[in-house]
């Protein structure tokens, strides 16, 4: 790293707050970066994480009082275009590219805006994006079209774009949500690459433990509050968490002994071309039995299978000790499997749809009166049950199930799939996009329901999430099966380096 | 009051109950007839037509589509109780193919339906395009039946369906009042009316809960397809005649009214209470406007004043809904 006391920081923030409507996003939070530093900004949803971005790149103007220095110059007011020229660049998780364009042209069409004449030097076009990166030790074919790159390459794409814009300070908004291992592993070489040339990166997540490692501070919110500034050096994932939420967590391993509980789910020797090849398994009933693996690893697709989305090739499925075919998920759903989606924003529920009909969507039937017509007052009374049983904190059962937070909507999705009283239950990271603090909740709901006899298959590509939660633990890696632990025998890290090897 | 109406009919309600009002009161004061008998019977007699024609397009477009074959689906089915009826004598034909003609036209209203519904359902082509099929060859289709021409000649009992009345109702109207409570029922009431819904704002969330997506496509086309059949029986009845291309610029005067009643355009949230005062506030526009001398195609360019006013009007109430909340 770049020796950062001899040069301003890139960014000096002090006093800065901002209130909305009467709701104070930030109380008087002070925030440093040194150039070349790469820093991590964590807090759960709502901390105040993205107003204070906002506040950096000028999209908000903060309250009266804020002291705001940029590579030590003292500024009165940051503009949008302000900040750029101090060479600020958002990634956001989204990253904002076009999926038509080509890789030069995501690149380096924003050097061409402004140009006179009006025209497109394609040349120089593809000149500054091979430079750009070349500035990250990245080769890419710059004449592919955007849509046809994976997720990672894409934000490589967005990186550079940040670095033809001259940027020297580049917030990435979740930069590795969605990224396999090998992927991270190649994010963090290019964020060491742009840290070695000076330009600071700061990382913005509330799942940091990939990045604790490259980075050499960590600034904490909590309730528009600052909780404190913290050397990377020696902090763990669960002390970040108890920064994040104020709360203890209890790391304790769950895992009972289950191997005489009675099978409820029987696998053996399922395989569907191009997904998963010969997995057998068997899930009791009460257990919590894990399932974990990188990206890719079909998972997601044997689950898929389960829930008769898709049809193995071979194999059979026993589900208390029946052999089941289900030609659609609407055959499983009636045998009782029930899945709760890992795209909860774009298969688990219907975002714009109310609370109360998301909630019953899956069991229109028990809903139905007599003469076939559907009981507003079953579902009312349906819905309030299920909100009573899981504590889901909604304001009107009519409200679009979108204006919940995310553990909240994790919740809805549970209702809806327990009220069709399943007995296997898979949940296929469940967690995604819910806060640290609201993790806690769905899993002591699903510890509840397997208390209660229910079978449950806990996908999730976070190793530590199945090692706490599930009895046993199932390691898949390239469409098979490939190891079986027990939480009580195994250790957090040794799964850890069993799965991420 | 107006919470439980909102609750039970939809938030459009008591705006366009109020825009209605204002409406009957600016024409009741400024055009002499318009408060009579006689005007109110000729409204109460044309609005069915364009508003079981509406009701067609209405499930549609809550599904997430499109119905462009509207029209043309009717006529197709008014010629097949036609070309029953002059079977059979034409005039003088009796109630027997009278009723054979109405179930064969319910059925080709139906089938058309069923067709447009399993292409999209099965092929995964876009509605438009679909319904844009089915409307061309239907058209051609009965271009070629009637060679351009009209049918004409029908039994005089069928007048009493297009312009008789009873208790005072007309009888049109009273069709139409039946039809808008059957697809009341439908959407709020039913499992399939509930996936409709569920489907118009996202057809693979609905299917991974466990609904029969595709089956709910065909079934929602073919009850579109029924609907234009009736329609297409009531418009032979008020015309003594079919053509092929009656009503052919009712077509997107049913879309109209949908947007007006607040039917979202991508789909997912719309009913049939704001739809049927949509209606009523289109024809009493058109006839306050005829009744004060205006050309009838002013009253059309008001319709479409009117929509874009409305709009502004929704998007006005949002933002000042926004504002309440106290947060951006």
């Amino acid at each position: 790293m770049p020796d950062v006391t001899d040069a301003p920081p890139a960014i000096r923030f002090s006093h800065v707050s901002k209130v909305f409507g009467g709701v104070k996003a930030l109380r008087d939070v002070p925030f440093e970066v040194g150039q070349g530093e790469v820093h991590c900004l964590a807090g759960e949803n709502g901390c105040g994480k993205s107003t204070l971005i906002k506040i950096i790149t000028g999209v908000y103007q903060p309250e009266t009082g804020a002291e705001m220095d940029l590579f030590g110059e003292r500024l009165s007011a940051i503009t949008p275009t302000i900040a750029r020229q101090k060479g600020i660049a958002v990634i956001w998780q989204d990253l904002a590219l076009f999926a038509e364009m080509t890789v030069a042209e995501n690149i380096a069409f924003e050097t061409m805006l402004g140009n006179r004449p009006r025209f497109v030097d394609y040349a120089a076009l593809r000149a500054k994006a091979e430079a750009a990166l070349a500035r990250l030790d990245v080769t890419l074919d710059l004449d592919a079209r955007l849509g046809t790159l994976p997720i990672a390459q894409r934000q490589v794409v967005a990186i550079a774009r940040a670095l033809v814009g001259e940027a020297r300070l580049i917030f990435m908004d979740e930069p590795t949500a969605s990224l396999t291992q090998a992927e991270t592993d190649a994010l963090l070489a290019v964020v060491r690459t742009l840290s070695a040339r000076g330009v600071a990166v700061v990382f913005v997540s509330h799942r940091l433990a990939e990045v604790l490692e490259i980075s050499s501070r960590v600034t904490v919110l909590r309730d528009g509050r600052l909780v404190g500034v913290y050397p990377t050096e020696g902090m763990t994932q669960a002390r970040l968490t108890e920064l994040m939420t104020g709360k203890t967590f209890d790391h304790q391993v769950m895992a009972r002994e289950t191997s005489a509980d009675p099978v409820m789910l029987e696998v053996a020797g399922l395989s569907r071309k191009g997904e998963f090849r010969d997995v057998s398994f068997v899930l009791r009933r009460g257990e919590v039995l894990g399932l974990t693996g990188l990206i890719g690893a079909g998972r997601t697709e044997l689950a898929h299978v389960l829930f008769g989305m898709t049809q193995a090739e071979e194999g059979r499925v026993l589900l208390d000790g029946r052999e089941m075919r289900f030609a659609s998920n609407r055959d499983a759903v009636a045998a009782g499997v029930a899945y709760v989606s890992e795209d909860r924003l774009a298969l688990g529920l219907i975002q714009p749809q109310s609370i109360s009909d998301n909630a019953v969507l899956s069991v229109l039937r028990r809903i139905t009166g007599r003469a076939g017509l559907l009981s507003p007052k079953a579902q009312d009374d349906l819905v309030a049950h299920w909100v009573r049983e899981l504590a889901v904190k909604i304001g009107q059962p009519g409200d679009a199930v979108s204006t919940l937070s995310g553990g909240n909507q994790q919740r809805v999705v549970l209702a809806k799939w327990l009220a069709t009283e399943p007995k296997v239950l898979i949940l296929d990271c469940p967690t995604v996009g819910v806060d640290v603090g609201a993790r806690a909740g769905i899993f002591r709901i699903v510890r509840d329901l397997a208390a209660k006899g229910l079978a449950i298959l806990l996908i999730s590509d976070e190793v530590s999430e199945v090692h706490v939660n599930a009895d046993r633990v199932l390691h898949m890696a390239g469409g098979r099966i490939v190891g079986e632990y027990d939480p009580r025998q195994t250790t957090l890290p040794e799964l850890e380096a069993a799965v991420y090897a | 009051m107006i919470d439980r109406m909102k609750r039970a009919f939809g938030p459009e309600v008591p705006g366009l109950l109020g825009f209605l009002m204002l409406v009957v009161v600016i024409f009741g004061v400024t055009a002499p007839n318009f408060l009579t008998g006689a005007n109110l019977g000729s409204i109460a007699f044309q609005l069915p037509e364009l508003g079981i024609l509406t009701l067609a397009m209405l499930i549609p477009i809550i599904s997430g589509g499109f119905n462009l074959a509207i029209i043309y689906t009717a006529n197709m089915a008014g010629l097949t109780l036609a070309f029953v009826l002059m079977q059979f004598g034409g005039v003088e034909a009796g109630i027997g193919p009278f009723l054979l003609g109405i179930v064969l036209a319910l059925g080709v209203g139906a089938l058309s339906g069923a067709a447009m519904g399993a292409v999209i359902a099965y092929v995964g082509a876009h509605p438009i395009l679909v319904s844009l099929a089915m409307m061309i060859f239907l058209r051609g289709l009965g271009e070629f039946l009637t060679k351009g021409g009209d049918i004409s000649g029908f039994p005089p009992y069928l007048a009493t369906l297009g312009h008789g009345s009873v208790l005072g109702i007309p009888v049109p109207l009273i069709l139409f009042g039946l039809c808008a409570v059957a697809w009341h029922v439908l959407l709020t009431r039913t499992r399939h009316g509930f996936a409709a819904r569920m489907i118009g704002s996202n057809l693979k969330a609905a299917a991974y809960s466990g609904v029969h997506a595709k089956r709910t496509l065909v079934l929602i086309y073919t009850l579109s397809g029924v609907m234009c059949a009736i329609a297409g029986i009531l418009m032979l009845s008020r015309f003594n005649s079919v053509r092929v291309g009656h009503g052919e610029a009712l077509l997107l005067v049913t879309v109209l009214a949908c947007f007006l009643g607040g039917v979202d355009p991508f789909g997912g949230f719309g009913r049939v209470v704001p739809v049927v005062i949509a209606l009523v506030v289109l024809q009493v526009l058109s006839s306050g406007l005829n009744l004060l001398g205006a050309n009838q195609h002013l009253s059309t360019a008001v319709w479409g004043l009117f929509l874009v006013g409305v709009m502004i009007l929704r998007w006005g109430a949002g933002r000042w809904k926004e504002r309440q909340r106290g947060r951006g």
